[in-house]
């Protein structure tokens, strides 16, 4: 009898399909028969970033071969509906007295084709009454030019309105030896998924079908019913593959919620699928936060007080992002360190941008660059080495639940022993060798090492998930699970979990998700939450599986339960000692046929969060004459609890820290003073390639968690979190000893220039 | 997005795809390997009503040795240049150039005609023939003509080519011994260049021209005059911007490119001299 394939580093099944024919998107589901005879929607967005509506033509579009129908706010009848945090703010799926950002949907034309669609669309003249462009966060946060007028503000929500008290004066600082204060920008940028939102809509007798590219088709199918008042059972959301998410296909957008009302009256199915450069701007963005940090302690290393304000870039509606700062980044603000006063207000702001929504990490990140960028300068302020500052302020090891002081419950935690592995396995100490050799020659490329120490939440806000095991009388299984996968791996990693405990093959367990028929309550995979709720789910029900099965097999044996074992290697229950005489899964389920067959049904639940934690170490080349950095190496220690498939673990770092190394050297999404988006596509933004991303080094740590039966913790966003500060971290420090102190990200090369160029010159100094 | 509506031609000759932009005039566009002309419409900027698909016409992909300089088919895709072995040993420079172009995939799309006939000068092909003192070969419905590539690149986008002309033909000098250097600046790989220079320097002479340094590719005739009269690397690279003509956009200010301009000749020239 071989060990259990848990831990092991089994290849992703699901691959041979994508490698080969290819997934099935939105955009392939030509040849499903309720589709027959779609049309294609294409939706006319708002050419000006901030303006009243004063008529919308749509005489020529109508007009026009192979149009069928052009819908407007008010043709729809569409009313304006509040906003979930700000009931003040409201707005209609498709703009009808307003537009606040370029891009915003105002119309849909329905055609024939794609192409039809899109001449059609070029053809609608909307005259504005063009109202000044609110781009600036910080500006949006003092103008008297409103979005949301009837709100009297740009800001949305305060963290003040929950009780959290304001951040106080001078005197927090008050015994401080040292106090360092920065304005930081942590950058908006473009989730960019692989594929582009779409979605297809076909009614067959009074029953909504929904095909959607989403990462949680059961909160699809909850936000359709709500929305419209359709009933749960004439509504069946299917997910079909999906290519990529990163947080910004969570919720249901107006674009998508709009078909099944227009399909309705049409009575036709419709498809409708972006084009990128509609995604670069009508997809949610993330990030987008301006934060004033202020850090205080003693010379000696020991950081007494830290204070985080947080402006929160919203976008043109009150959506997610809103949301983020008050209940993801304030919470975490505190970070991995024990910090005697610690105070953080977060004010969510709207602009005529883009909306932002949750984008890998989703206030996380944002909590833990505020407080890295922090450490870093208070070590550079007192002269001290970066690891050594975060040493001395390390939360202790801790086995048994720790209360932070901003009311989080962190599991399990041993910060200093991630740091310590990581900082040997990256050869820190040769590593500031090297650097000290550069400097002292004075290379014009000089080496920087970043440092970085996160703790994160995951699996925040969900209390668990649904999972069914289904053996067949051909003694196959499926597993029916809540988690919707879109390039995690999922199809694996749940088949490993029922083959282990049940010992049918993993070729022989086939897994489903993502469609409400199927699969009615689930959770949906966000938030690095799926291993250890829908995972912890699969694992729960096939150990009870096993002892339904056993039980049953006790009968038809004429055997005492007890004496029943499961020969995992054939699949099979006997009486010990006994294994001639055996009854097989499929035995098993052909004898449960009348009673429904062998299946089992669990809802799964947890208690709450968890909070993995790790530390990363980066490495850049900075060319001081150009500005261009290369990031050159980089070491991760990321402590996820007890990793199911190593494989799967690594693949998600190596996918984090790109999106990590992006973020701190790449991408931005950029607007001119008028709104006007600048990086509407790939050439202009500058998606990171893999030509940029460096080696990633990964060390093994593995703290298990006690909140589930796996002892596992979320990995989804670690890369992402511990790598972007690390980077950014790396750039400042390749500069310190030139003068400089920070430099925002991302680190372009002009802007790493003229860091170099002012400090040299002494300005600002 | 999709392109407007436009009719398509696919003809079967040089002389058959001259003839029919003649027919058409100034709606047609020649399309051959589309890398920068169908992006443009996609975008809806061209919107031209017939594209004319010279990509598959074989007689103008070759790249022959000429005595005194390579001659290259204007249909040679960027990875022909860029692998040819002919080219590595006479002109290193231009495979070189080609090898910086895009990825892999433009590479075997795009064509290097193609490219210097859109006139970017972004693109790193028209500096690198401009500083290799290139000449351009059209076809017309008059014949053939020879453009010198100093006077081929007329403003932004623009080229000497007539409307109904076709370039057939690039003919690059041998550079013998000279040394040589390319140095693409950009964010990621696959990016269009930040600045771009090209170079090359022998005993007695040498080349430069710049990329993405104005509307036009710039050749730096203060460097290269500097150098002649016997200017340190140095010296001369601190003229490098004395033709150019930078633009401010997202990845770089006018002030930003100039300085690297400067840095980058200096390093290509060094390159060169070793």
């Amino acid at each position: 009898m071989g060990g259990s394939i848990l831990g092991n580093r089994v290849v992703r099944k699901e691959d041979p399909k994508f490698l080969t024919t290819g997934g099935k998107y939105v955009d392939d589901l030509f040849d499903e028969p309720l589709l027959a005879g779609a049309l294609h929607v294409t939706y006319v967005r708002s050419t000006v970033a901030h303006g009243q509506i004063i008529s919308i033509d749509t005489s020529t579009a109508k007009d026009m071969d192979g149009v069928v129908a052009v819908f407007t706010a008010e043709s729809l009848g569409l009313e304006l509906m509040p906003a979930g945090l700000n009931k003040s703010a409201k707005r209609a799926f498709l703009a009808r007295d307003k537009v606040r950002y370029v891009g915003e949907p105002l119309a849909a034309i329905v055609a024939t084709s794609r192409t039809a669609g899109e001449d059609a669309a070029e053809t609608v003249v909307v005259d504005y009454n063009v109202l000044p462009a609110v781009v600036d966060v910080r500006e949006a946060a003092e103008s008297t030019v409103h979005l949301f007028e009837e709100v009297g503000s740009n800001i949305v929500f305060d963290s003040m309105n929950l009780g959290a008290p304001d951040n106080s004066g001078p005197e927090f600082f008050d015994g401080c030896e040292v106090v360092v204060r920065e304005t930081i920008v942590n950058q908006r940028v473009a989730p960019c998924p692989m594929e582009v939102r779409g979605s297809a809509v076909a009614w067959v007798d009074g029953r909504l079908h929904q095909w959607l590219s989403t990462q949680h088709a059961q909160g699809a199918h909850s936000s359709l019913c709500r929305t419209f008042g359709y009933e749960p059972a004439n509504v069946r959301v299917i997910a079909p593959d999906v290519g990529g998410g990163f947080g910004a296909k969570i919720g249901l957008y107006g674009e998508e919620l709009l078909l099944s009302v227009m399909s309705q009256q049409l009575g036709r199915p419709l498809i409708w699928r972006e084009s990128r450069s509609e995604s670069m701007v009508a997809l949610g963005h993330g990030r987008a936060q301006v934060q004033e940090i202020a850090i205080g302690g003693s010379r000696d290393g020991r950081v007494h007080a830290y204070q985080l304000k947080v402006l929160q870039d919203c976008g043109g509606w009150v959506d997610s992002a809103a949301f983020l700062a008050p209940f993801m980044t304030r919470p975490m603000s505190q970070g991995v360190y024990d910090i005697d006063r610690i105070e953080c207000r977060t004010l969510s702001i709207v602009t005529n941008t883009t909306p932002v929504v949750p984008y890998r990490g989703a206030g996380r990140p944002e909590a833990t660059a505020a407080i890295e960028r922090a450490m870093d300068l208070f070590a550079a302020e007192i002269g001290m080495d970066p690891v050594d500052v975060r040493s001395k302020n390390l939360i202790q090891p801790f086995n048994e639940p720790y209360q932070t002081k901003m009311g989080q419950t962190y599991d399990v935690g041993n910060y200093i022993e991630s740091l310590n592995r990581v900082t040997v396995a990256a050869k820190y100490s040769e590593l500031r060798a090297e650097q000290a050799k550069r400097r002292a020659a004075g290379d014009t490329v000089q080496l920087g090492i970043g440092v970085s120490v996160y703790v994160e939440i995951t699996g925040g806000g969900g209390t668990g998930d649904t999972a069914k095991i289904e053996v067949l009388e051909n003694g196959r299984a499926k597993v029916y699970t809540g988690t919707s996968p879109h390039g995690q791996g999922h199809d694996t990693a749940w088949s490993m979990l029922a083959s282990d405990q049940t010992g049918i093959p993993m070729d022989r367990i086939e897994v489903i998700h993502g469609d409400t028929d199927l699969v009615p309550k689930g959770g949906g995979t966000f938030g690095s939450r799926s291993l250890q709720q829908g995972g912890a789910a699969v694992h729960v029900a096939a150990v009870e599986l096993v002892d339904i099965a056993r039980g049953l097999a006790a009968t038809l044996l004429e055997a005492n339960e007890d004496d029943i074992v499961l020969d995992k290697e054939n699949g099979a229950f006997h009486v010990a000692g006994s294994p001639s005489v055996n009854k097989t899964w499929a035995d098993l389920a052909v004898a449960k046929k009348s009673e429904g067959g062998l299946v089992h049904a669990i809802d799964f639940r947890v208690d709450g969060a968890t909070f993995p934690f790790g530390a990363h170490v980066a490495v850049v080349e900075v060319d001081t004459e150009t500005g261009k950095v290369r990031h050159i190496a980089h070491t991760t220690c990321d402590d996820a609890g007890t990793v199911l498939n190593p494989l799967l673990r690594d693949g998600q770092i190596h996918g984090g820290v790109a999106q990590g190394s992006a973020q701190a050297l790449l991408e931005e999404v950029l607007y001119d003073p008028d709104g006007n988006p600048t990086t509407s596509n790939l050439a202009d933004y500058a998606m990171i390639s893999a030509a940029e991303v460096p080696s990633v080094t990964i060390v093994m740590m593995e703290t298990p968690t006690f909140m589930n039966p796996l002892g596992a913790k979320g990995i989804g966003e670690s890369g992402s979190i511990g790598a972007t500060p690390a980077v950014q971290s790396a750039v400042c420090d390749a500069l310190l000893h030139l003068g400089v102190r920070h430099v925002d990200m991302p680190a372009t090369p002009e802007r790493v220039w003229r860091a170099i160029h002012t400090a040299k010159s002494g300005v600002g100094q | 997005m999709y392109p407007a509506a436009f009719d398509y031609k696919r003809p079967e000759s040089a002389a058959e795809a001259i003839s029919l932009v003649n027919e058409f005039g100034d709606d047609a566009k020649f399309l051959a390997g589309g890398h920068s002309l169908l992006p443009l419409m996609k975008l809806r900027l061209a919107q031209p009503t017939v594209l004319i698909d010279i990509g598959r016409l074989a007689d103008l992909s070759y790249i022959r040795d000429a005595g005194d300089h390579i001659a290259i088919g204007a249909l040679t895709r960027h990875k022909d240049v860029e692998t040819s072995a002919l080219l590595r040993q006479h002109v290193p420079l231009l495979a070189d150039a080609a090898a910086h172009v895009g990825d892999r995939q433009v590479r075997h799309r795009g064509t290097i005609g193609g490219s210097i006939a859109h006139a970017d000068s972004a693109s790193d092909l028209p500096a690198t023939i401009l500083a290799l003192g290139a000449k351009l070969i059209a076809e017309g419905i008059g014949g053939r003509r020879e453009i010198p590539a100093v006077d081929f690149f007329k403003g932004f986008l623009e080229s000497a080519l007539l409307p109904d002309e076709l370039l057939v033909e690039i003919q690059v000098p041998k550079m013998s011994n000279a040394g040589w250097s390319f140095l693409k600046f950009n964010r990621r790989a696959q990016d269009w260049a930040i600045v771009g220079v090209a170079a090359w320097r022998d005993a007695g002479n040498c080349g430069v021209a710049l990329v993405n340094m104005g509307s036009t590719p710039i050749l730096a005739t203060s460097v290269v005059r500097a150098i002649a009269d016997g200017a340190s690397v140095t010296d001369a690279a601190a003229l490098a911007c004395a033709e150019a003509e930078p633009q401010s956009d997202n990845n770089a200010t006018a002030e930003y490119r100039t300085h690297l301009a400067q840095v980058l000749v200096k390093r290509a020239l060094e390159t060169c001299s070793r």
